[in-house]
């Protein structure tokens, strides 16, 4: 039966979070309005915030503009602005929204956003990023700068995979001199990277609360809040504040025994973005059924840190190299994402598994159905399969979609409780090469 | 290998009769020849054909099925919105036609193709399956060293598999013979520029793409007879607008299309079909370290492409000097459907055609299409509004 459940908690750290955007926006606007401080605009995947950070550069990031129209409901017209330019319906609406808003100066907050004084591209997995920045700096007529980073292939980066990106962010940072008319600082890089380790210590720490039963946050809607501050104030002593806050928050709730919900009543694992054009009318058909989720594939798009990697000062632009090339989920390799899926079902101990297929994003979406497969079918897990788009409105089909959630938790409800000795019966029957989720090889800060 | 016809309708039917047929009966023509030899099929658009044939295995430049195979499994497994070549790749795998492939490669080209990788890795767990990062940043000398490095862990992969060692005088050897490929295709290329009467696109897109199943050397004699035949032959001149094609570098129009296009008023002057065959615009040099010859050469010397980023050149001012080049009137987008990068490069193309006053014409196919009437309408519409401006 479905509870009638609509409301989750929502506690201190989401005021907080909303100031701190609602300030980095006005950042932004003050740099567009004096050219102070200069904006690099970059990608969120892989993101190395510390380096803007060690001189003083303000965050710009596309998506999360594009994101922003899209919650808000203001996506469609500047999609329909960049189709008449001749981006294709089939082209990610991320990128049309994001330049269609450009051309016509719509901004999410009303304020004005800076012109980039550098388009980095940190070319993390997404072949798109490619694209949208070629198309800003042709745009905005900004420099651009290409951060090629090696796809994950092999179960670890290798010595010349680590070297070619290490070489390329010194080439960065001559970059960064010239921009911010700042020297390089290695003291003030080592801080920022330092304030890193702590932010992604304690996201850990916070992400491995969801184990708890019931959970006292859902890993991916609540996590998309934290977000925020993760990628644009991860850096910075900010960053650690609020993530000492949250932590904090959420221990207290497990003490309490208090969860998202009043009652949990299935812990799922969620693939994919989300469709942020009906965020809430998502989060409600989840809350409809006290459905949490407990981990999620999207919160490590920027990061993937519950696995134990951490940015180390000591070795700052290997650091930095080793978040690019392997520790966030978009450059590393489909099987690798099965095999991180696998854990959350496992050991944060889910009932099953929704994929979101979104129109948008093939990096996420291309071969989702033979995860489906392979989660059905290899591992015996319940697998929800659904479809729509991460920024277009027009793909969301609200009756269809509330449907199948309907009818996949009315069944969950009737299924038997796996147990852990049928989970590895099914994995044992899996073709997938058991490639551990982190590589023995990586610094682990302690 | 079976020699073609002197005959050259003859042997452009021949080819056109091989690119259709999925059981690639070249290929196991080959092994039967070569007992334990290994044969390494590639995902478009382009792979370093170099190094596998100087490993003594043959590289077969894999593109899709056409309209030959139904997808029984692929759909499932990949859903709406992603392209066919991607989904009848997947098809062919799971329907065992790629089982005489010893390995396959795919590179950086796009997001569909590199999960589709792994996907098939999961699939058949038999082969080997290996993703080559071909890199993104042209500037300075980093993106040469790694390249190098990439191409020596594939030449690791290769010697275990095939058990032979690779030398450079072997890579330097094979260097030398795909040079003269690609030398032989440019000049089929600048004869059809010249006398597109005298050899229909077509004629030289199936004689081209027989060299996906075949070993280099033999394409090469066959390159080489029909440059000798050509000047010989005759063709009548039609009302026609000069175009360039572009955008059908890796997914690939129906032949019957291509006809189509030719047969509505279109004079093809240039085109980037089967790119991966055509891409460097120059040898790479055979002597020094072949392998940082190969990756300078990549970086350096390669033609433009929506799936090689080279922001010291932006593809959309190449493209209007392919156009120049060509004498062309027009540019005709032959994209496939759900092709993002071909998608995302059109806005600039499109907004660099317009300003230089050149017109264009849009299509988007699927590999598996089969009837044209639409297709036909749309062109010779084009054509019309050109010829009788």
């Amino acid at each position: 039966m479905a509870t009638s459940e609509k409301m989750e908690y929502r506690g201190q750290i989401h005021q907080l979070q909303k100031d701190m955007m609602v300030e980095w926006y006005q950042k932004l606007n003050e740099s567009a309005l004096t050219g102070k401080p200069p904006a690099v605009s970059l990608m969120i995947s892989g993101n190395c915030i510390e380096l803007l950070e060690a001189f003083d550069l303000l965050p710009l990031y596309p998506e999360v503009n594009a994101l922003q129209l899209a919650i808000r409901r203001q996506s469609l017209e500047p999609i329909l602005i960049a189709e008449e330019m001749g981006y294709a319906t089939d082209n990610c609406a991320y990128v049309k929204a994001d330049i269609g808003a450009m051309v016509k100066g719509i901004t999410p907050a009303g304020g004005k956003l800076p012109v980039a004084s550098l388009a980095l591209c940190n070319f993390v997995g997404c072949n798109v990023y490619t694209k949208w920045f070629e198309h800003i700096a042709e745009f905005q007529k900004s420099p651009l700068f290409m951060l090629d980073v090696p796809f994950l292939r092999t179960d670890s980066p290798s010595k010349d995979d680590i070297a070619y990106v290490v070489r390329q962010l010194h080439d960065l940072v001559k970059e960064l001199e010239k921009i911010s008319g700042k020297k390089f600082d290695m003291d003030r890089f080592r801080e920022a990277v330092r304030n890193s380790a702590k932010v992604e210590d304690l996201w850990s720490q916070i992400k491995h609360l969801s184990k708890k039963k019931p959970s006292p946050f859902d890993a991916f809607f609540d996590c998309i809040s934290l977000m925020g501050p993760l990628y644009v104030y991860r850096a910075n002593p900010r960053g650690v504040h609020f993530f000492e806050v949250a932590l904090k928050e959420y221990q207290d709730m497990v003490a309490r025994g208090q969860g998202t919900f009043e009652k949990e009543k299935y812990r799922v694992v969620l693939e994919g973005p989300p469709p942020y054009p009906f965020f809430r009318t998502f989060r409600d058909m989840f809350a409809k059924w006290g459905a949490c989720a407990v981990a999620s594939t999207y919160s490590t798009v920027g990061g993937l840190w519950e696995f134990g990697f951490r940015h180390d000062p000591a070795e700052p632009f290997e650091a930095i190299a080793l978040h690019m090339i392997e520790n966030n989920v978009t450059n590393r390799n489909y099987l690798q994402r099965y095999d991180q899926i696998r854990k959350y079902v496992d050991e944060w101990e889910a009932d099953g598994l929704i994929i979101h297929f979104v129109k948008s994003c093939r990096l996420f979406s291309a071969g989702q159905g033979d995860m489906r497969d392979y989660f059905t079918k290899e591992l015996g897990i319940p697998t929800l399969y659904l479809e729509s788009d991460i920024e277009d409105p027009r793909y969301f089909s609200e009756a269809q979609i509330k449907n199948r959630m309907d009818a996949f938790f009315e069944s969950l409800g009737h299924a038997p409780a796996r147990t852990a000795a049928q989970l590895s019966a099914g994995r044992a029957g899996s073709g997938i090469p058991m490639v551990p989720v982190q590589s023995p090889k990586l610094r682990v800060l302690n | 290998m079976e020699v073609l016809s002197s005959n050259l309708e003859r042997t452009f039917d021949q080819c056109a009769e091989l690119l259709r047929d999925l059981t690639f009966p070249t290929v196991a023509a080959w092994k039967q020849e070569h007992p334990g030899a290994k044969v390494i099929g590639y995902f478009p658009v382009y792979a370093p054909s170099e190094i596998i044939h100087a490993c003594g295995m043959l590289p077969v430049a894999l593109h899709g099925a056409g309209d030959g195979l139904e997808l029984q499994h692929a759909d499932a497994r990949f859903g709406s919105f992603i392209c066919s070549i991607v989904k009848s790749t997947l098809e062919l795998a799971m329907t065992d036609r790629l089982a005489q492939m010893d390995g396959l490669l795919f590179s950086t080209i796009c997001d569909s193709a590199r999960n589709l990788a792994w996907v098939i890795k999961r699939n058949q767990p038999g082969i080997y399956v290996d993703f080559l990062h071909l890199p993104h940043n042209p500037n300075g000398t980093a993106s040469h060293v790694f390249l190098a490095s990439e191409y020596r862990r594939l030449i690791g992969h290769l010697e275990e598999l095939s058990g032979n060692k690779i030398t450079d005088e072997a890579l330097r050897n094979s260097i030398a013979i795909y040079n003269e490929n690609r030398r032989l295709l440019t000049r089929l290329y600048d004869f059809r520029m010249e006398h597109p009467e005298r050899l229909r696109t077509w004629e030289l897109y199936v004689l081209m793409r027989a060299g996906n199943f075949i070993p280099v050397e033999t394409h090469n004699e066959w390159l080489r007879g029909v440059l000798e035949e050509l000047p010989g032959r005759t063709g009548k001149k039609r009302d026609a607008i000069r175009v360039v094609i572009e955008g059908s570098f890796c997914e690939q129009p129906p032949l019957d299309l291509i006809k189509v296009m030719e047969e509505a008023g279109c004079t093809i002057a240039d085109d980037d079909f089967i790119l991966g065959r055509r891409w460097f615009n120059a040898d790479i040099p055979v002597e020094g370290d072949p392998l940082m010859n190969m990756a300078e050469s990549y970086q350096d010397r390669s033609v433009y492409s929506s799936v090689r980023h080279d922001f010291r050149n932006p593809r959309h001012k190449q493209l209007l000097e392919k156009v120049k080049h060509a004498k062309a009137q027009a540019v005709v987008f032959l994209t496939a459907k759900f092709c993002e990068p071909a998608c995302f490069d059109y806005v600039l193309f499109k907004r660099e055609l317009e300003a230089a006053k050149i017109p264009h014409l849009p299509l988007e196919f699927e590999e598996k299409a089969y009837t044209f009437d639409r297709f036909r309408m749309e062109v010779e519409t084009f054509v019309e509004s050109l010829l009788f401006e």
